[in-house]
């Protein structure tokens, strides 16, 4: 296309040129232009394949409505050309055809296509052999392809970030309507947002010759204090919400009234050949000349309904376009003034005419005019006329999308001939042409009722409704003079009644008027299972272009009327939005320990556990547990989830929550506890420890301390009884010091006796190691003597560096996780979520000395416990070594014999350098569940025998964590 | 979904702030039969409708709550500390929230 003189209301900036690539070559653009108009303008009139036939498709709409324009643009597929402005240097390739845009191999399926691709093909070709469907698969979507993305967030450039937004008035929708209804709130002090999806406010008088009325209006609008966001797309109506895309940034928008002034949508026609670049949009082609002063052709065809697409002809008559014919449905078009004006003016206007074919090698060369019957038959025949731009203009369709969404209806007024809002849900207005309102006072006027309407209903908006409600009454007088005008029906299909030629009702999923009628007569006639049949109005455009046709073509195959046809429902997104902006910013935090630094110095593999990060190993792993046998090793435990429970009736609580007794608990003294579900299923474990009369700390596992703490605390809330409970996770730091030298490397630095006697197994003592006031729990963590020592946070670097220091000479070693988890298999401690899941109860997991059903009490779980203890487990939790040595994967089957079927799984695997063994933790059937049984285990391509050992691999009876 | 719930201690906040605890249910206050307890433990009311629910004020005051919200429209027609909470109307109900 080539590029008119300068225009008055041009985006263009002549003075700024650059340049750009497409598919590698470089294109010459001004600033200002969108990728589309700057191809266009450098010749390139195909933009795009269609997605399954890969028929060349060409510009259409002008302001990226359709897929037709969908490119790629560096890392970033679906772009739409022509709603992108182009940037210098910007790396623009196409997407859809292979191995070019010019010869598409796959276009193929355009001339053959039609028995291997009817309507439903993915129900019907390919599905046999079964076996096959991965290929098939694979080769459909490499044909069905729409641009290629990153594999890696690595090269994901962009980041996105989320805004909320609290006002009193969204507008939705920068047209006249729109920009008239927020400055009428604003003025009356409504806090306003504006939202407009074109990359500049005014909609379409930007190219209807009112671009200083509407720019002067924005102005005004700013001014009075409305935000106003431009090339910003609502993209739907959540529960109130109303998400806006623009750029890099997701609005979120939470209004208290909205006002929907999202227009209405120029429609096309249906007719064979009808997706042949060069039939356009009267609108778009309108648009391309006034804001990118392109010539959309040379010599144009205008097909139209109405009196707006005999003023696109005038006016693109104006820019020196010859009008080689105009066809207007309506048998009495020749009685309206643009007609005569176009008639004057020499152009031919052809009174119920349509366009009944289009034809051309790769682009439009010439139409078929003919007069139709009203269900579209050409009664004649056809006249040709050689044009290279047909503009055609079948009427409005209201873009109601929002607006249904946000509880709203619409019907097809039959009297109108339009789909027109019937029900508006409360603080839900609505205004001009998604109205009816096309004239351009009559889109203002009922922009200024709805903004006076939503601030009157607005909370921050002065009061003063009574001289409201008497300007709202003249303004709603003055609006009923302009009424909207009843429009001609279109019929759903034009031809000239010869063969060939495919006619589509949408271009975005290449559905075709013979993939309708076949899809009604397989007996998919309503119009929700033709859409999901066929998919018509699914593709990117969400039916701004098909869904009155599809709807229309419904009702004349079916012999149903349009208003009972309907529309399918209206769902979110408006717009094609990439995932990345609904996902917003990467955020996974991590939590580190209060010893991080220190893990660090001392060179530890740093592995993610749950949310934190953790020290996994010093290097050695095997040399690290081997140290807590022999000598003494410390490790950091402060992920370890710590509550403290306080009150008269914390005991109670912590009675109604542990399948054993905990409020017989001395001050001082500690017990393990696993915490139940009410079907009895394990969820976590962890130690009691007894400060006083009325306070308990409680350690849960690393993962389970919210859960945990919100576990509590709901029950808490339902009993409410009197206790509270304090996470103090964050806050306190702990580390486990054990091995048979713990003791000795305590009592340097301990200002307490330490002795056998004085702190036994299971006690707790507060006091000071090294000066810092700690907590210390003697428990057997990891199968040695032991102490668990907690302080506070800040002092935790102190503490530990105190304790490798007063055990620099006695071995202590840091021991990180994984020696953490091999020394506590050895003792078959479960891991709660490795070894357990949701099926697991204390029973099977052969951990029934948890469980205290003699004590008096209720609590959590006891039901379903008195249940299973009276039946034996399907399967049970049990210790297993494998006499070869080798170490099985975890998560590899136990099967019943070599070769046989599934009846178990291997949970937690390890070598132990210690006992020179490989150990593990299985599921069993109970049957197998005793010492000395043999079992099978398939792990791969590995068939493993192993044998069962239901008491801990090391220390089975507890001495030297009770030495 | 993207609605607004009042916390009862800290005042109006976005939906993502909140943990959800499902529809209220009373825990039977004697052992109860299999039939009545695996119905306590695996079913659902699932009304299309008003429902008394939990919700956790997970990124505020960590309190638990209880709303009266309808699940077709989320509407939430009032949120209370349970021991503020109006009084469950339905016949047949039982004491606790649960």
């Amino acid at each position: 296309m080539r590029r008119l003189p300068p225009q008055p209301d041009e985006l263009i900036d002549r003075t700024r040129p650059l340049t750009f690539t497409f598919d590698g070559a470089s294109v010459s653009a001004f600033e200002g232009d969108t990728i589309a108009s700057a191809l266009l303008a450098a010749g390139q009139h195909v933009l795009s394949r269609s997605f399954k036939y890969h028929r060349p498709r060409g510009e259409i709409c002008g302001c990226g409505q359709c897929a037709n324009s969908l490119v790629q643009v560096g890392d970033a597929p679906g772009v739409r050309a022509c709603g992108h402005a182009v940037q210098s240097g910007m790396p623009v390739v196409h997407q859809n055809a292979w191995p070019s845009l010019r010869f598409d191999a796959m276009s193929v399926t355009d001339r053959i296509g039609g028995l291997l691709t009817p309507v439903g093909f993915y129900y019907k070709t390919f599905i046999r052999p079964r076996r096959l469907w991965p290929l098939y698969e694979q080769a459909l979507r490499k044909a069905a392809g729409l641009g290629r993305l990153p594999r890696s967030r690595a090269e994901r450039q962009w980041r996105t970030e989320y805004r909320r937004r609290h006002c009193d008035v969204l507008v939705i929708g920068g047209g006249i309507a729109g920009l008239s209804a927020a400055l009428a709130a604003a003025e009356r002090g409504a806090d306003v947002v504006l939202c407009d999806e074109g990359p500049q406010l005014g909609g379409s008088l930007l190219w209807e010759g009112g671009a200083a009325r509407v720019r002067q209006l924005a102005a005004r609008a700013e001014q009075a204090g409305v935000e106003l966001l431009s090339g910003a797309s609502a993209l739907g109506y959540f529960d109130g919400l109303v998400a806006i895309w623009q750029g890099d940034v997701l609005h979120q928008v939470r209004a208290r009234t909205h006002i929907a002034a999202t227009g209405a949508i120029e429609q096309p026609f249906v007719f064979p050949e009808n997706d042949l670049p060069g039939v356009m949009l009267a609108s778009g082609a309108r648009r391309l000349a006034e804001l990118y002063a392109l010539a959309p052709g040379e010599r144009a065809v205008v097909a139209c309904i109405s009196d707006s697409g005999l003023n696109s002809a005038l006016a693109l008559k104006a820019k020196g376009i010859q009008i080689a014919a105009v066809a207007d449905l309506r048998t009495d078009a020749l009685r309206r003034p643009a007609a005569i004006a176009l008639a004057s003016a020499g152009v031919e206007v052809l009174p119920g005419a349509a366009v009944v074919r289009a034809a051309g090698k790769g682009h439009l060369e010439e139409v078929m005019l003919a007069a139709v019957t009203p269900d579209g038959r050409a009664r004649e025949a056809a006249q040709r006329i050689e044009c290279d731009l047909l503009a055609t203009s079948a009427g409005m369709m209201p873009s109601g999308s929002l607006l249904l969404q946000a509880g709203g209806q619409a019907r097809y007024e039959p009297a109108l001939h339009r789909f027109m809002p019937t029900v508006l849900p409360d603080g839900v207005h609505a205004a001009g042409s998604i109205c009816g309102y096309e004239d351009v006072d009559a889109a203002e006027l009922s922009g200024q009722i709805a903004g006076l309407q939503a601030s009157a209903g607005s909370a921050s908006a002065g009061t003063g409704t009574g001289t409201e409600s008497l300007e709202l009454r003249a303004l709603r007088e003055r609006l009923e003079s302009h009424s909207a005008e009843p429009l001609t029906p279109a019929p759903a299909y034009t031809r000239d009644g010869r063969r060939g030629g495919k006619a589509f009702v949408d271009l975005d999923e290449d559905v075709t008027v013979k993939d309708m009628a076949l899809a009604v007569k397989e007996g998919y006639d309503v119009i929700e299972l033709a859409k999901r049949y066929t998919t018509v109005t699914m593709g990117p455009s969400q039916g701004r272009f098909s869904a009155q046709g599809s709807a229309r073509l419904l009702g004349e195959l079916t012999a149903v009327p349009l208003e009972e046809v309907g529309l399918t429902t209206a769902r979110p997104p408006w717009v094609s939005v990439p995932l990345g902006v609904l996902a917003g910013r990467p955020f996974e935090p991590a939590k580190r320990s209060a010893l991080h630094a220190e893990h660090r110095r001392l060179g530890a593999s740093i592995r993610w556990a749950g949310d934190w990060r953790r020290a996994y190993d010093y290097g050695d792993p095997d040399g690290e547990a081997l140290a807590v046998h022999t000598r003494a090793g410390l490790i950091d435990v402060s992920t370890l989830g710590k509550l403290i429970v306080r009150g008269p009736e914390a005991g109670e609580l912590l009675d109604r929550l542990y399948p054993n007794v905990i409020s017989t608990l001395q001050p001082g003294r500690i017990r393990y506890g696993v915490l139940l579900s009410d079907s009895g299923r394990i969820t976590d474990d962890g130690t009691v420890c007894r400060l006083d009369e009325e306070t308990f700390y409680v350690t849960t596992t690393s993962t389970g301390a919210t859960a945990v703490e919100q576990w509590f605390s709901w029950w808490l809330a339902d009993w409410r009884l009197q206790a509270h409970i304090t996470d103090v996770t964050q806050g306190v730091a702990a580390m486990n010091l054990a091995g048979p030298n713990a003791r000795m490397v305590l009592a340097k630095i301990a200002d307490f006796d330490v002795g056998p006697e004085s702190f036994r197994y299971l006690d707790a003592r507060q006091g000071q190691v090294a000066g810092i006031e700690c907590l210390l729990l003697r428990i057997g963590f990891v199968g040695e003597l032991g102490y668990e020592i907690h302080c506070p946070g800040p002092n935790a670097g102190q503490l530990w560096a105190a304790l490798l220091q007063a055990g620099a000479d006695l071995g202590v070693r840091p021991f990180g996780l994984e020696p953490q988890r091999i020394l506590r298999l050895q003792k078959q401690h479960i891991l709660v979520g490795q070894d357990t899941d949701s099926e697991s109860t204390p029973y099977s997991a052969s951990m029934q000395w948890v469980v205290k059903l003699d004590k008096s009490h209720d609590f959590i779980g006891r039901w379903a416990l008195e249940d299973a203890a009276q039946r034996e487990p399907q399967s049970m939790l049990v210790g297993f070594t494998v006499p070869s040595g080798e170490v099985p994967t975890e998560g590899a089957v136990v099967l019943a014999e070599p070769g046989g079927a599934v009846v178990g799984q291997v949970t937690s695997a390890r070598r132990s350098a210690q006992l020179e063994q490989s150990i593990g933790m299985a599921w069993v059937p109970p049957g197998a569940a005793f010492d000395g049984a043999r079992i099978t285990i398939s792990d791969g391509q590995r068939t493993l025998e192993a044998l069962i050992t239901t008491k801990p691999f090391y220390d089975p009876d507890g001495a030297a964590l009770r030495s | 979904m993207s609605f607004l719930l009042r916390c009862p201690n800290c005042g109006v906040r976005e939906l993502t702030d909140f943990g959800f605890g499902g529809e209220t249910s009373s825990r039977p206050s004697a052992r109860p039969q299999s039939r009545e307890l695996a119905s306590y433990n695996y079913f659902r009311r699932n009304v299309a409708g008003r429902q008394r629910e939990w919700w956790v004020h997970r990124s505020g005051c960590q309190a638990w709550f209880l709303a009266e919200r309808d699940t077709r429209t989320n509407e939430v027609i009032w949120t209370a500390l349970p021991a503020d909470a109006p009084p469950v109307r339905s016949a047949g109900s039982q004491e606790g929230h649960r």
